[in-house]
């Protein structure tokens, strides 16, 4: 049995444990808590280790989908959570400008662990306050050979669709080395 | 779909960045603490602004450039529109067309400087709205020049460390077809920058070898990356943390060979096509 990780990151309350859930078969083993700062309180509770989900392909192959914990003062956890990854999904609340900055902080981060390949997934397109993934793209300054994807986190077909674009991303950086 | 947000998180200098970059036609709306401002631009070009702290209308520009006087001002009938007025002083020989031409792009690029000073309110950029009883810039006036010349009023040293917290990248010259330095008014300084930006020098060497402080080379690189003409390479494995003396021993190769990772994937592919 061979088993392969994706990770999935972005600041906090921007969709990871809702992306893992929606394609994971497994429930999703979360370590979640009750909110204790007013600032982070959007939600009531947060991922503070972990999220865990599993996707079985076949007898030979398991996929599993980690999620980092959103808030700033677990990052010590990214590095080890990222270890031996396939690649990355850099998740981004489209609604709250208020975390790009962050979102481009822990892109930076995670692209220092490893040279992985990656893709972001613009969250939240369903909101009416939502920026396009083309304006995304400005505002993180996301190179034009990274995917900036459209996304909302419990539409099935939309996140296979950000997993499915990581995997071709991974493709084309094999076909990249293999030619150089 | 309006973008909304607060200068606070999303400057204004990124959001004239964003209009530029992404060609957008509409009007930008800023609710600052002290003051309202609105700015409007066809295809991510500047053609019209207004601010509650300078009187935009053309009686205003007309009072401030001394063509007429308070009191001639205030026999102008309320209820033309600018254009009206405008077309019926041309007409009368009282204002030549690039007379008239000039004031309005002084009176736009007046009131674009003082958003430069706005760093916090709520914006919101409503596509396609733009207004149309008002003079617009002719020809609309491109943001790039207006981009590096407010950004070089930035003082804000802190903000600029944290746009640019790293002078060890370095930087190449964006492949955009429009990003062209010839039509950029660049100062002696920057054109100085300019001739180093080469992937082998490093933002710190370019500092070094014109003398530059830290907060000068900042204050360019953050110019020319917002006006889009330069991108940052980040140097690979640059942010990597230090290890921990005694730490995990490096993770296993997750394959045996390239073709071994390349099976996997094609496999996860097909499921996930399925």
């Amino acid at each position: 049995m061979q088993t392969v990780k994706m990770v999935v990151t972005g600041p906090f309350a921007a969709g990871k444990t809702e992306f893992i859930r929606t394609i994971s078969e497994i429930d999703v083993v979360s370590t979640e808590r009750k909110i204790s700062s007013d600032a982070e309180r959007i939600k009531d509770a947060t991922t503070v280790a972990m999220d865990f989900g599993r996707i079985t392909v076949d007898e030979e192959l398991v996929l599993y989908l980690f999620g980092t914990p959103g808030q700033k003062r677990f990052d010590f956890m990214w590095e080890i959570l990222s270890e031996g990854m396939l690649g990355f999904i850099v998740i981004v609340d489209s609604s709250r400008p208020e975390t790009f900055r962050e979102a481009r902080g822990i892109l930076d981060t995670f692209r220092g662990y490893a040279e992985t390949p990656y893709v972001i997934a613009a969250n939240k397109q369903d909101s009416e306050d939502a920026w396009s993934p083309d304006d995304l793209r400005i505002a993180l300054k996301i190179s034009k050979d990274i995917k900036v994807l459209p996304c909302v986190a419990n539409d099935k077909d939309l996140v296979k669709g950000v997993l499915l674009e990581l995997l071709y991303s991974i493709l084309e950086t094999m076909d990249l080395e293999g030619a150089g | 779909m309006a973008l909304k947000g607060n200068l606070h998180d999303f400057s204004i200098t990124q959001l004239l960045n964003l209009i530029h970059l992404a060609r957008k036609t509409g009007t930008l709306a800023i609710d600052g603490k002290h003051s309202a401002a609105r700015a409007s631009f066809r295809e991510g070009k500047l053609v019209f602004a207004q601010t509650d702290t300078l009187d935009s209308r053309l009686i205003g520009m007309l009072v401030k450039v001394g063509k007429i006087t308070v009191d001639q001002s205030k026999k102008i009938p309320a209820n033309k529109t600018d254009r009206d007025l405008a077309n019926m002083l041309v007409q009368a020989g009282l204002l030549t067309k690039t007379e008239l031409e000039q004031m309005v792009r002084n009176n736009v690029k007046d009131v674009v400087d003082r958003l430069f000073a706005l760093n916090d309110g709520l914006f919101r950029f409503e596509p396609n709205v733009l207004p149309e009883d008002r003079l617009w810039a002719e020809p609309p006036i491109n943001l790039d020049g207006i981009i590096m010349e407010g950004t070089r009023r930035l003082k804000e040293s802190e903000k600029l460390q944290e746009e640019i917290p790293n002078l060890e990248v370095t930087l190449r010259f964006t492949d955009r077809p429009d990003a062209k330095l010839r039509n950029v008014n660049l100062s002696v300084d920057e054109w100085r920058v300019v001739s180093y930006i080469n992937p082998k020098n490093t933002v710190r060497q370019i500092a070094q070898a014109n003398s530059m402080s830290d907060l000068q080379i900042r204050k360019i690189v953050y110019a020319m990356l917002q006006a889009g003409l330069v991108e940052v390479i980040q140097p690979l494995g640059m942010p990597a943390p230090v290890a921990v003396p005694g730490g995990r021993a490096a993770p296993p190769k997750a394959f045996a060979s390239t073709e071994e990772k390349r099976s996997v994937v094609n496999k996860l592919i097909n499921f996930f096509n399925r």
